[in-house]
């Protein structure tokens, strides 16, 4: 097997799961402190990609695009929370999931009348829209790594908030025991929307990241939206820590499955079956990985609240 | 079931322990909430288990019931091993529990409540066919078991509007419904008041004869009167056990409880 | 009209069955034959919802990837039809047995499991299915399948076709009350009471001696068999199959069609689909952009159509 491809798809799975993570630590940490099934996690990603294409064209300027487009996506975060999502903080989780379900409806077509049906190409400028000579002679997209850059700066971010300072304590109070951590005399209240805020502008810069690949899309949200809830089932939910590792085994499994599994079974499996299972398998994977975490260690791997 | 060997606890009957644990631990993170457990409930008997709040005196009906597993340790049950059994396998076995904090089935009639512990001693509950709000099967034995315990009249209420005392009846209901060999009760006079209370104390003397009985209990006075071993736990740890009478003088016993209780006189 | 959803009375039941029932005759009085497809598609999913209600209404298992057996049933009628089987003796039964043996699987793990842990892991099952379906080149991947001809009845002396939509329609309508009629059955039985019992206080069942379960686990099955029988239902009706049968957009309608009928009542379900159908069929004939309308209308139902359903179900199912 050629070594070049090999470490390219590594890379490609590093990459997935730097995205994966940025848009699964909001939600873990949504889900983990303030008990929020929020689906509409994908909509904040879609509406960022969109603002960021926008202000990519308006201003020329894909960095200016993601530096201004953050805060709007903040912004559209907090309204959402504050209009929507705070009616349903009390409700068990089936009423959030249905309620949410109705939002992405909602957020779907509002972004369709708003942007069009088709979907926004965002151009990449010069600097990040080539190749890179890495050792071992693998010539990989600057881009790419721009994005594995981005999603370890971010992850060591959240490692020094987390860990470090004061909010971050609160957040891992909050998330072992959000009764305790109230009941000490955390400003709930706050906390919440500082959670929700740091959420929202995680998931918009992952759907900002993606766009220049992927273009921004109607119903993008949906799509990462069920990895991600694989992830942080895998992770254990509140987990950033859960999140970050399950999102690259999630990136790595995913993209090697796809690009080499039929590979494996052609080895082991005469060539039609092989064909025929090899995409499908492939596609599957992770949710068996989910099922076996699941099985075995049903509060997932990393468990803020120890189980 | 009624051993009157128990009378002659000085020695010269031998009955055997139905309950029987041999060096249970549980630890939560730093906390351990049993610490080498090992005690024995006499066939026939009342042994009831008395301590401060966080003693762990809940932990250990939850590890005797199946709700939780034990770190370390064995119980044994009629001279099966059951420390990792389900809870389900262990009320067939004939160990019945009930809650401290009320578990019924509000929703449901205080008959059906009870239902529920007759279909679970009946092999036949994958029948799809026939209802069930005129099978005598159920609703007789059901109907028998509230009038024993005084809830006779109150059948056809829904539980959930039930009083507080009547619901603390009714888990006696459930728990004895079952025909077990034993019950574990988890203070069942939890949130009675004095004639509640007193009316829980009949009943649980009324049915010593029959039932060999684990009693969790704050109420001294219950305790006192019902049972013929107590156990005193305290941070986990056995401190102390024996009759009614050794504990009350015991120096110790009365050092734990002094500031944490009503005095033992 | 949110509050008439509220109680399937039985006044309202007949009126709904009866409408049903009359409906081939009534459309082309009303000028509009396609009616007859309308409450066609009713039906199906009124099928599919009686099956989800089961464990959703009367269980308490919040299934979220429920389409995916709608979708096996269909895909297996589909893929008969693709190998030029049509004999709807062989087709029907493997489709069902499918359904519950892949509902057998999933059941059987996601029960070990409960919370929001039970609604991700039944949403990622349901996944699953949904991306065999999209690598299936052989059987249409993304486009769907088309079933040229629908399920043909032959056995000895019996030869019985659907291919009438006037036919058909009644079949459909006689299997929604079989299909009624069974889960009422059911849920008034031994298994239906220690159903209901594991819904409002699963601990307590397992404590005086029942093994909750097996008899979820059951349940999970029968469900999942009936919405196979929904998804057969839709793969003849509609003629055509695709993976949309089964993303969890679907799934997510389904449990809104449950909900908005009125959980663990028999023929609550009937009524929601009923509802949400017509619902959706009268938006969209006004705007394109009705989803605009119909999300909000949703989020209102959740959090106010049924006096919350958190009174039904309890944060202690968590």
């Amino acid at each position: 097997m050629d070594i070049n491809i090999f470490v390219e798809q590594l890379l490609n799975g590093f990459q997935l799961g730097m995205l994966l993570f940025l848009f699964a630590a909001g939600l873990t940490l949504v889900f983990g402190i303030m008990d929020l099934v929020n689906l509409a996690h994908g909509s904040i990603y879609m509406v960022g990609a969109f603002t960021a294409a926008t202000l990519t064209l308006w201003l020329d300027s894909f960095i200016l695009g993601i530096i201004f487009a953050l805060p709007l996506t903040l912004l559209f975060g907090m309204v959402l929370e504050f209009i929507a999502l705070r009616t349903i903080y009390a409700r068990d989780h089936m009423d959030q999931v249905l309620a949410t379900f109705g939002l992405i409806l909602f957020l779907n077509e509002l972004v369709r009348i708003i942007w069009g049906p088709a979907g926004l190409a965002i151009p990449l400028p010069i600097l990040l829209d080539g190749s890179i000579n890495l050792p071992l002679g693998i010539v990989y997209p600057t881009y790419r790594l721009f994005i594995i850059l981005i999603g370890v700066l971010v992850a060591i971010g959240l490692y020094w908030l987390v860990a470090k300072t004061r909010l971050g304590m609160l957040i891992r109070a909050g998330a072992s025991n959000r009764v305790m951590a109230s009941a000490l005399g955390v400003n709930i209240r706050l906390l919440f929307t500082a959670v929700f805020g740091l959420g929202a502008m995680l998931a918009g810069l992952a759907g900002m990241l993606i766009a220049p690949i992927n273009q921004a899309q109607i119903g993008m949200g949906e799509e990462i939206l069920i990895l991600a809830f694989v992830v942080i089932v895998i992770g254990g939910i509140g987990s950033i820590r859960g999140a970050f590792i399950a999102s690259i085994l999630a990136g790595v499994i995913d993209t090697m499955g796809r690009a080499f599994l039929d590979v494996l079974l052609l080895a082991l499996l005469p060539s039609n079956a092989a064909e025929a299972a090899g995409p499908a398998l492939s596609s599957m994977l992770i949710y068996l990985l989910m099922a076996a975490v699941l099985v075995f260690r049903p509060q997932g791997l990393f468990p803020p609240r120890g189980g | 079931m009624v051993e009157e060997g128990y009378r002659a606890f000085s020695g010269k009957v031998m009955i055997k322990p139905l309950l029987k644990t041999q060096n249970i631990c549980k630890a939560f993170g730093g906390i351990i909430a049993s610490d080498n457990l090992s005690l024995e409930v006499m066939t026939g008997q009342i042994h009831a288990i008395i301590g401060p709040n966080g003693a762990g005196k809940t932990t250990l009906i939850n590890i005797l019931s199946g709700q939780l597993l034990p770190d370390s340790g064995e119980i044994m049950f009629n001279d099966k091993i059951i420390t990792r059994l389900r809870p389900s396998k262990r009320a067939n076995l004939g160990l019945a529990r009930s809650f401290q904090i009320t578990s019924i089935f509000p929703d449901f009639s205080t008959l059906d409540n009870v239902v529920f512990s007759i279909l679970a001693r009946s092999a036949h509950n994958f029948r799809f066919w026939r209802p069930t709000n005129n099978d005598d099967r159920l609703r007789i034995p059901a109907l028998e078991i509230l009038d024993r315990i005084g809830l006779g009249a109150r059948a056809e209420v829904i539980a959930g509007n039930l009083a507080h005392g009547e619901k603390r009846q009714l888990e006696i209901a459930m728990a004895l419904a079952t025909q077990p060999k034993m019950l574990l009760l988890d203070e069942p006079m939890a949130g009675m008041g004095a004639e509640e209370s007193q009316t829980m104390i009949s009943l649980l003397n009324e049915l010593k004869s029959d039932y060999t009985m684990l009693l969790i209990e704050h109420d001294m006075d219950a305790v006192f009167a019902l049972a013929d071993q107590i156990t005193v736990l305290v941070y986990g740890r056995d401190i102390a056990s024996g009759v009614p009478s050794d504990i009350r003088a015991n120096e110790e016993v009365r050092a734990a409880y002094l500031g944490h209780h009503e005095e033992i006189t | 009209m949110l509050r008439l959803m509220e109680k399937a009375t039985p006044s309202s039941t007949v009126i709904l069955l009866l409408l049903f029932a009359l409906m081939p005759f009534l459309a082309p009085i009303l000028g509009e034959a396609f009616y007859v497809d309308v409450f066609a598609r009713i039906m199906i999913w009124s099928i599919a919802a009686v099956g989800l209600n089961l464990i959703l209404g009367y269980g308490g298992m919040v299934s979220f990837g429920h389409a995916a057996y709608i979708g096996i049933g269909g895909y297996t009628i589909a893929i008969f039809s693709f190998h030029e089987i049509n004999n709807g003796f062989i087709q029907w039964p493997v489709a069902l047995a499918i359904s519950g043996a892949v509902a057998l699987l999933f059941g059987a793990l996601s029960l070990r499991t409960k919370g929001v842990y039970f609604i991700m892991i039944t949403l990622a099952f349901a996944q699953m299915i949904y991306f065999l379906g999209v690598s299936a080149d052989k059987y249409g991947s993304n486009d769907g399948l088309n079933v040229w001809h629908r399920s043909h009845f032959k056995l000895g002396n019996v030869n019985f076709k659907i291919d009438d939509n006037i036919t058909f329609y009644y079949v459909i309508f006689f299997l929604l009350l079989l299909v009624i009629y069974f889960t009422r059955r059911l849920v008034n039985s031994r298994f239906g009471m220690v159903l209901k019992g594991s819904r409002s206080n699963e601990v307590r069942l397992n404590t005086v001696g029942i093994r909750t379960y097996s008899y979820r686990l059951t349940a999970f099955v029968i469900s999942g068999v009936i919405c196979g029988l929904a998804g057969v239902l839709q793969a003849n009706f509609e003629k055509f199959v695709s993976p949309d049968m089964m993303d969890w957009p679907r799934s997510g309608e389904l449990m809104f069609m449950v909900i908005m009928g009125g959980l663990g009542t028999v023929f609550g379900p009937v009524m929601g689909a009923t509802a949400y159908l017509v619902l959706s069929e009268i938006l969209s004939s006004f705007t394109i952009h009705w989803h605009l309308i119909f999300g909000p209308l949703l989020i209102i139902l959740v959090l106010y159509g049924r006096g919350g359903l958190s009174g039904l179900f309890g944060k202690s199912n968590d």
